[in-house]
């Protein structure tokens, strides 16, 4: 249990995807001009991120990993389709984000009016699939880590971009250099607030 | 560049759109090719592709090898979608150009692993990500889905040569501060050094990446007042 909790404050603080890896930065520049979307695509991103995860892992150790086919008989045991791991694992963020937009739809009107334009958008986020490419260096002992871990990830991110949207709407009322607005003193916003996101490094539980 | 002498084509009018004889580097083309190292830039002013840009720059050889891998699945990859543009259905477009992304992704991964292995092991699962820059994505979408071969071949290279530039500039920056080396060749002289100049460590930790592109913004736009943002 004590693991799963250091994990998981290890994934939103220390290992943060945007502070410390700049995953997702595409969409976290493009979407935090007002709290309210910010709110909505964090949703979503951890909404993904911790579906995907999991089933990413499940595949790559029952099928992907050299060795993984021995369940099916002795004469696979030597196979290694690590090779196509990016392919199966973009399939299948592609196909999971459209089978939630579509449950999404069907159960959670409500829900889905607040995410809809999101949810299409993440499957080219890159903290998605970064998540499940770090899954794969990491070596996860099973598929309750790589669940505690997408999960802490895309709180993680939402807390990241949440925050830059707060600090964006305050900054509207101040007197940027003009060369400077928008893009640029965004940019050097999330460096210092990366550099405070810095100090959480080597907290243990 | 001879512009000056158009080049006879061919009549096929799968590969070019506007069916009338245009020169290979008219002023149109070449404008495709140079529009993003500036005007147009994918970083600085489209705001794709920031993810892998500010990861990986911390030494100038990584940077070089990414700009160079994103290069080639860029224009691969626009070729084979601006040929499959009218066969592929408006509702699964998507997906279709992340299988032709991810399939030239593999293919950079696997020659990287055989030819250049540690750099690779150096760009971990950076390489992978190119499935998701969004400049691939964002230029296939905007780009090679309604435009002839030819032109789509340039706006890839355009556009990838638009982002390599920006990436070896912050790295050449964050080597040069950070270690005082380049490509892993001591510049700083040890007499510098002697004298009391010391690296600054802070230029090697990502923050300082994000900073950099910042001043770079910077720099970019009070020098080109247009591309300057209301609020």
């Amino acid at each position: 249990m004590e693991s799963y909790l250091n994990l998981f404050v290890k994934s939103i603080f220390i290992e943060n995807m945007i502070f410390a890896y700049f995953l997702g930065m595409c969409s976290y520049l493009a979407v935090s001009k007002t709290v309210k979307t910010a709110v909505g695509l964090g949703f979503a991103v951890i909404f993904v991120l911790a579906i995907t995860v999991p089933i990413n892992f499940l595949l790559d150790t029952y099928l992907l990993q050299s060795g993984a086919l021995s369940w099916l008989g002795p004469q696979y045991a030597d196979l290694d389709l690590s090779f196509l791991s990016f392919i199966m694992f973009i399939a299948v963020i592609a196909s999971m984000v459209q089978l939630v937009e579509m449950i999404v739809e069907k159960f959670a009107p409500a829900l889905y009016g607040a995410l809809g334009i999101f949810l299409p958008l993440i499957a080219v986020n890159c903290a998605i699939l970064g998540g499940s490419l770090f899954m794969q260096q990491k070596d996860f002992s099973g598929v309750t880590e790589s669940a505690v871990y997408g999960f802490g990830s895309g709180i993680g991110w939402l807390l990241a971009i949440v925050a830059i949207a707060a600090i964006r709407e305050k900054i509207t009322y101040s007197n940027v250099p003009a060369p400077l607005r928008g893009l640029g003193i965004t940019f050097i916003i999330t460096g210092l607030m990366a550099l405070g996101f810095m100090s959480f490094m080597g907290i243990k539980l | 560049m001879e512009e000056k002498t158009p080049t006879p084509e061919k009549k096929t009018t799968l590969l070019f759109v506007n069916k009338e004889r245009e020169p290979l580097f008219s002023k149109k083309n070449r404008k495709l090719l140079s529009d993003p190292m500036d005007d147009n830039n994918p970083i600085t002013v489209q705001v794709l592709g920031i993810c892998s840009a500010l990861a990986i720059t911390v030494q100038l050889k990584p940077a070089v090898v990414m700009s160079i891998s994103v290069m080639a699945v860029m224009a691969a990859s626009n070729v084979i979608i601006s040929l499959l543009r009218n066969l592929i259905p408006n509702r699964i477009r998507i997906i279709v150009q992340l299988v032709v992304v991810a399939s030239m992704v593999i293919l950079v991964d696997q020659i990287l692993r055989a030819y250049a292995y540690d750099v690779s092991k150096e760009l971990s699962i950076f390489i992978g990500l190119i499935i998701t820059n969004c400049i691939v994505m964002g230029r296939l979408e905007a780009f090679a889905l309604g435009n002839g071969v030819w032109k789509s071949f340039l706006d890839g290279i355009g556009n990838a040569a638009g982002y390599g530039v920006i990436l070896i500039l912050v790295a050449f920056f964050r080597e040069l501060f950070g270690s005082g080396k380049l490509f892993g060749f001591q510049v700083i002289p040890d007499a510098v050094y002697e004298m009391g100049y010391v690296n600054n460590g802070l230029m090697l930790l990502s923050p300082m990446a994000l900073i950099t592109v910042g001043i770079l913004i910077w720099i970019q736009r009070s020098r080109n007042r247009t591309l300057i943002e209301k609020n």
